[in-house]
């Protein structure tokens, strides 16, 4: 036989655009990001290092101090998501994909909005609201009998870091909601008929036949959430400032790039120290995204309807 | 003939046109200050173009959050202006040891400057000057003087006298007798620490002997200001910690605050804001008698891009800078930023010559993070905001801080270096 497959150049024509601009503004900065972590100031430009910048970052205890404060932080922070907004995403989307429920658009819309507000925005607004002096925090509590709760949270050591951590709970809980009521509206009503017959109906329905029919989104979500949240900065930024006090109470890993990166103040500029950090957050995340793909996503076992 | 007459005549005219063109030349100024666009084109500019003409003046700042990384990037690409205004210390010592920066020290303007003034744009040795200084800032407390009327009292000179007055207010009530909050840091430091701090560390003796390493940070004259910014956390508003920098402004300019621990930056703003009458007194003495020292910290200044294309006609702008005529016009236009020349300037606004008239009673000094000591990592600076919050919020004690600070330092500092 002669017949020889035929070059399908169709198929790298259709890529080469995505591929192209992908590659020019994400692969090149992220290996390039890389590169530069393994370099230093050296008496004329850089000079490679090797890891010596990472030795620096993990040993020397004016870094590592820092560093590991960043990210016990940002996991605290992951962990309030994955405790308060998934769930209560999860709990919104039961309740607005149930079909006696009136103004559900309304809600839903309601609820989606802060997502799309920028963070300056979100940031300054709910500092001004839990403001001990203008914020209608402390009056609205005064309003109820309960003023002796309020505390000035967001200057605290003890509740800066889960108040803001709240704060982008309240922001982003609508994108599980949004994620998990789509897959509750793609379960076939034969299937719940169905179950309906055996006699499951109400909490036993979705605990039984949705929740584990949603399983997937929620992993997605979770996934979703880890990436999000270890990339995080603007918020503390916009709320807290560069030195995400109080104490580098909130501190997580993005502000501590930011500052060492750009510098602050008289701090100045470190690229290549900002760059060791950079890397070090990438592998975090990278070590955190192939545990789930390797760990939970290839067991979730998946229904086809 | 008359043909080639015709096209000599066009082209003298052609050729004179051009060098009448090349005679304007238009320098271009760097900056942070965004604020003083209109100061720029409305006096000072005008008035430089008048007594200078042919050169021609182009003042393009950038936000100040993003000027040096502006900066650097188009000093790298080649496409900075002629003019350059400097931060004080690292930032632009880094740009002359760069190359970036031209050396100004013969500059002959430079001769009304006093080596302090000079010494934030500087060599650390002292023996090349790269900016001219156009302003500094003082440290002070403004305070509301209905409220003090009101309450029957007078501006305090020593600590104890302050502490009295505080708490006279805080006993009567009506006000909150101290407006600043910890919770971006900077104010904690350089309006507590730095205010307050001359007097115990005796300004300029103290500063150079830390640099020198002859003091340390936990000796007694460096460790009492913070003793006596522990004290201060009683006569905080409600929730300081959560306070910001615009918070406590406006507490202030709203008549719900009697003291504003301040920068002499606030003047021109408050002026607008307040509807009441404001006085200020210097960072109060530890006792009767004793000197008294001001942080008469130098902020601002303007050098020369090493790359410009017209190095005359900015020397003669930096010149005029220097001058007595543009410290007048400065100071003036912008109540706060006070000339750095030895030559006395009068100003118009009580309170800013309320400000500049301590420097005829008290010392001047620049705070004490700024120079060499903040080049490493532990950031002197940086740590010294989060340390002095910490000891007003109660959550270190001041000799704690002063320690940690002090570790911080010479784990990357050796004195004499």
């Amino acid at each position: 036989m002669t017949d020889r497959p035929r070059r399908r150049w169709h198929i790298a024509v259709f890529l080469a655009p995505a591929v192209l601009v992908y590659t020019a503004i994400m692969i090149i900065p992220l290996f390039d990001t890389l590169r530069l972590a393994l370099f230093n100031k050296g008496d004329d430009g850089a000079v490679f290092v090797g890891l010596r910048n990472f030795a620096t970052l993990f040993g020397d205890p004016n870094w590592s101090r820092q560093f590991w404060n960043a990210l016990i932080n940002n996991c605290w922070f992951f962990v309030i998501h994955m405790l308060v907004q998934n769930p209560i995403g999860i709990a919104l989307a039961a309740i607005l994909s149930n079909p006696r429920l009136r103004f559900a658009g309304l809600y839903r819309t309601a609820i989606f909005v802060p997502t799309i507000l920028s963070f300056v925005i979100v940031g300054f607004a709910w500092k001004l609201i839990l403001s001990p002096i203008w914020g209608i925090a402390p009056n609205m509590l005064d309003a109820v009998g309960l003023k002796s709760l309020f505390s000035p949270w967001l200057g605290k050591e003890s509740s800066a870091l889960t108040t803001l951590a709240l704060i982008s709970v309240w922001q982003f809980v609508g994108i599980p909601m949004m994620l998990i009521y789509a897959a509750l509206l793609s379960i076939p009503d034969e299937v719940l008929e169905a179950a309906e017959c055996d006699g499951i109906t109400g909490w036993a329905a979705f605990w039984k036949i949705k929740l584990p029919l949603i399983l997937p989104s929620i992993g997605i979500i979770s996934i979703l959430t880890f990436v999000a949240n270890f990339n995080a900065f603007d918020l503390i930024y916009a709320a807290q400032g560069t030195l995400a006090g109080p104490d580098f109470s909130s501190d997580i890993l993005g502000t501590f790039l930011y500052r060492t990166f750009f510098g602050f103040q008289l701090q100045l500029g470190d690229p290549y120290m900002g760059s060791a950090i950079a890397s070090a957050m990438f592998g975090v995340i990278l070590i955190g995204v192939c545990l789930y793909l390797f760990g939970i996503q290839t067991r979730i076992r998946r229904y086809q309807f | 003939m008359n043909y080639r007459t015709f096209t000599a005549t066009l082209l003298a005219s052609t050729l004179l046109a051009g060098s009448a063109m090349a005679q304007d030349v238009t320098l271009t100024i760097e900056s942070w200050r965004n604020d003083d666009l209109s100061i720029w084109q409305d006096q000072i500019i005008p008035a430089f173009e008048a007594s200078h003409p042919g050169i021609k003046l182009n003042f393009a700042p950038s936000a100040p959050a993003e000027y040096n990384a502006v900066l650097n990037s188009k000093l790298d690409a080649g496409s900075a202006g002629d003019l350059i205004t400097c931060r004080p210390f690292d930032a632009s010592l880094a740009l002359y040891d760069g190359g970036k920066l031209a050396d100004l020290t013969d500059l002959p303007g430079m001769a009304n400057f006093s080596d302090v003034a000079k010494s934030g744009w500087s060599t650390d040795d002292g023996s090349a000057t790269f900016c001219v200084p156009m302003a500094s800032v003082i440290h002070g407390f403004i305070y509301n003087k209905d409220a003090f009327a009101e309450l029957g009292l007078q501006e305090p000179k020593t600590v104890d006298e302050f502490f009295a007055v505080l708490d006279k207010i805080k006993e009567d009530g009506t006000y909150i007798p101290m407006a600043m909050g910890t919770n971006d840091q900077w104010e904690a430091a350089t309006m507590g620490y730095q205010n307050i701090g001359p007097n115990y560390w005796k300004g300029e003796d103290g500063r150079t002997a830390l640099i020198k390493g002859e003091q340390k940070l936990t000796d007694a004259d460096w460790v009492a200001p913070f003793e006596q910014l522990a004290r201060w956390k009683g006569y905080l508003g409600e929730g300081f910690e959560a306070q910001t920098y615009p918070d406590s402004q406006n507490l202030f300019t709203l008549g719900r605050a009697a003291i504003y621990p301040a920068g002499s930056w606030e003047i021109s703003g408050f002026n607008g804001l307040a509807d009441f009458e404001m006085g200020a007194f210097p960072p109060p003495v530890p006792n009767e008698g004793d000197e008294c020292y001001i942080s008469d910290h130098v902020d601002i200044a303007i050098g020369m891009n090493k790359a410009t294309e017209h190095p005359e006609e900015t020397r003669t702008f930096l010149d005029w800078v220097a001058s007595p005529e543009f410290a007048k016009l400065y100071a003036n236009a912008l109540p706060g930023f006070f000339p750095l020349s030895n030559e006395a300037v009068e100003l118009d606004d009580p309170l800013a010559q309320e400000f500049v008239s301590w420097r005829d009673e008290c010392k001047s000094t620049i705070r004490s993070t700024y120079q060499i000591l903040s080049r490493g990592t532990p950031n002197l600076e940086n740590e010294t905001w989060n340390a002095s919050a910490q000891v007003i919020k109660g959550e270190e004690s001041p000799q704690d801080a002063a320690a940690r600070l002090q570790q911080g330092l010479e784990s990357w500092y050796t004195p004499g270096q």
